[in-house]
């Protein structure tokens, strides 16, 4: 009796997590997404009220629809600036994927005893604050800035680069900041592969080239994929690095709820863009891991 | 309405943080204010005389103030919306009636801003005003004369005529990121009444914004007073005391740089930031003695002195320094006054259409 109430515990702790930080707040924000805007504290309608009984709980669920995930088919705005998103997220995460597979390898074939030293190196920069590691990019890209004087001084261009304020300003921003979440799974993956493989591969006649994309490479996937979710899924809606270092017309989907949010005092329509964003995001996620695990455990 | 637009870093504070209001034995007063927006010296001159603590916090949106005010609860006991976003945050019940017993000072209060706030807060009933001040034109006088050929500018021409602002688009054209300043700038320029919400009108003011769009280098609302000051742009459409800030800053430099403002001639929009407390202030009382104390006669001419706007504060004009008071950027004469106008709030389904037109102006498309 004892060890299944155990058991029951163990297994209870993470889905009561779950249910707390994860299920409860979406519950919240799918609620408000059915409601409708009001000029009051809060500023939408209905509210939760217990004190007229069940009459009360009738009224509340009746008064519940979906007018405002129709209105969101209606503009192409949303669509748009997911859209938008999407590409900016995606190449994000590839340029990251790029820049830190090198950098994760080299890593990994250090001397153990520098591999502290650049891991510390890689998380160094996450001890000073996000907020002001991206306004130094505005003093880094803009027209009189660093960056410009620096390409000007040595003759590379003879009038300054218009960076900030574009989508290459927010590349560079995302890029940055989210390189060492693609570099520590990858690291990770890397450091702990069996180096008698390559010299198998070797001894077997390829090259050190084609060791790398016979053996390296697929061995490592686990921590491309690891690298390029964690860098893919907060890029989507990042709003920091687009408000701060993007133009007026750059768009994506954490502006677009700022906007619903902020300007338009829109709760309801703000909350159901972000349900639709969870959904798109999640569900295809969930989709992927579970053809992973499948297809793991088909190997196996 | 001194910053509007999205500023992060305000935003980001007011919602991850929630102010600390522990009514500990030391009597305090939570006061959110607009940034660069007071002389500090006077806070401390308050806690000096009354002895309660001032915890001063800033914004620079009124739209980052007012969802925290919608959420309920935010800490504050003193709160400086702007008048269009005052009238709807009474609607919703936030804040409560100022009890008038308690401004003594009500006597020093200048009738012909008042009468005016009344369209927002009838009988001024829930707020006193703060500053007021107008949205025009801010400008590098050198540039403009050299590309315009005009010693000064005083005509929305200048902005609102596409072949005149294309000459401006290499020197730097900033605006506002604030429809509801810069929609009934275009309306009034067209002719009609900036107040408008006929469909027919705002797609005019679209248009009207569209064609000048490729001309705009940044819509940001409150940058433009280091780049002016720089001399890193040459036109802007701005805040009046932001830009005079410019104005004093380039003086200050003496890097060759000179600013101007212009209320044009068509007419500009005239806007109030009013002090009210939110119901749920927990020190309401200490709250009313802040109020009252900003509307002494000398503290109010203090804070004007030192931000470069004009007061609701009658009392306070013959102390005012001679750059304040006889500024007609400033203090407009009767002639301008009479040009300027007021707007009113949006309603939900008028702001949606407002804000999407304002999103389509800025991404070009």
């Amino acid at each position: 009796m004892d060890r299944k109430l155990g058991r029951f515990l163990l297994i209870g702790i993470p889905y009561f997590w779950l249910f707390l930080l994860f299920l409860v707040p979406f519950g919240i924000v799918l609620k408000i997404s059915l409601s409708d805007v009001a000029v009051a504290i809060p500023p939408y309608t209905p509210t939760f009220d217990l004190d007229n009984g069940w009459e009360g709980i009738k009224a509340f669920v009746g008064n519940l629809d979906f007018e405002n995930y129709v209105w969101l088919t209606e503009d192409d705005l949303y669509w748009s600036s997911y859209l938008s998103s999407l590409k900016i997220a995606f190449v994000s995460t590839v340029l990251s994927l790029l820049i830190g597979y090198p950098l994760a390898y080299s890593m990994a074939k250090a001397p153990s005893e520098w591999r502290p030293t650049l891991l510390m190196l890689i998380i160094l920069p996450f001890w000073t604050s996000f907020l002001i590691r991206v306004y130094a990019w505005i003093g880094i890209l803009k027209t009189e800035g660093l960056l410009n004087q620096l390409l000007m001084f040595v003759g590379v261009v003879d009038d300054p680069l218009h960076i900030l304020n574009t989508d290459t300003a927010v590349y560079i921003g995302i890029v940055y900041s989210y390189l060492p979440f693609m570099v520590l799974p990858l690291y990770s993956a890397l450091e702990k592969m069996d180096g008698s493989l390559l010299e198998a591969a070797q001894d077997l006649g390829c090259t050190a080239i084609s060791a790398f994309w016979k053996v390296t490479l697929p061995l490592s996937i686990p921590g491309i994929i690891a690298g390029s979710f964690l860098v893919f899924i907060p890029a989507i809606g990042e709003f920091v690095i687009p408000d701060l270092l993007g133009g007026s017309d750059t768009k994506m989907i954490g502006k677009t709820l700022w906007v619903e949010f902020f300007s338009n005092r829109d709760w309801p329509v703000a909350s159901a863009v972000a349900v639709l964003l969870l959904l798109l995001l999640i569900v295809p996620i969930v989709l992927f891991q579970k053809q992973q695990e499948r297809a793991q455990e088909a190997e196996q | 309405m001194k910053k509007i637009g999205n500023s992060l870093l305000t935003s980001v504070l007011a919602l991850g943080l929630a102010v600390s209001t522990q009514a500990s034995a030391e009597e305090v007063v939570n006061v959110f204010n607009w940034s660069d927006y007071i002389d500090e010296e006077i806070l401390a001159e308050f806690e000096a005389e009354t002895g309660i603590k001032v915890v001063y916090d800033v914004f620079d949106s009124n739209e980052v103030l007012e969802t925290k005010l919608l959420a309920g609860s935010s800490g504050y006991d003193v709160v400086v919306p702007t008048g269009t976003f005052l009238a709807r945050q009474i609607q919703a019940g936030v804040f409560q009636k100022l009890d008038q017993s308690k401004l003594t000072n009500n006597g020093n209060l200048w009738n012909v801003v008042s009468e005016r706030v009344d369209k927002y807060d009838p009988g001024n009933a829930y707020s006193v005003n703060y500053m007021w001040g107008t949205t025009g034109i801010g400008y590098n006088v050198d540039m403009i004369k050299e590309r315009l050929g005009v010693e000064r500018i005083d005509s929305w021409d200048v902005v609102f005529d596409p072949e005149k602002l294309a000459k401006l688009k290499d020197c730097g054209v900033y605006l506002l990121d604030a429809p509801t300043e810069l929609i009934p700038a275009a309306l009034n320029y067209l002719g009609k009444n900036p107040d408008s919400r006929d469909k027919g009108d705002l797609k005019a003011a679209e248009d009207l914004l569209m064609s000048i769009r490729p001309f705009v280098r940044k819509f940001h609302s409150s940058e433009y007073i280091s780049t002016l000051a720089n001399g890193d742009i040459c036109l802007t459409v701005g805040w009046s005391g932001d830009i005079l800030q410019a104005r004093d800053r380039a003086a200050e430099a003496d890097n060759g740089v000179t600013v101007d403002y212009a209320i044009p001639k068509e007419g500009a929009l005239m806007w109030f930031d009013q002090m009210a407390v939110p119901a749920d202030a927990s020190n309401a009382d200490n709250a009313h003695k802040f109020i009252n104390y900003i509307m002494r006669d000398d503290v109010m001419a203090k804070a004007s002195n030192y931000v470069y706007y004009a007061n609701g504060n009658l009392a306070s004009q013959k102390l005012l320094a001679e750059d304040v008071i006889g500024d007609p950027a400033i203090y407009p004469d009767s002639g301008t006054m009479e040009r300027l106008y007021t707007i009113m709030p949006y309603d939900p389904k008028t702001q949606r259409v407002i804000t999407r037109l304002w999103t389509k102006v800025k991404s070009g498309s």
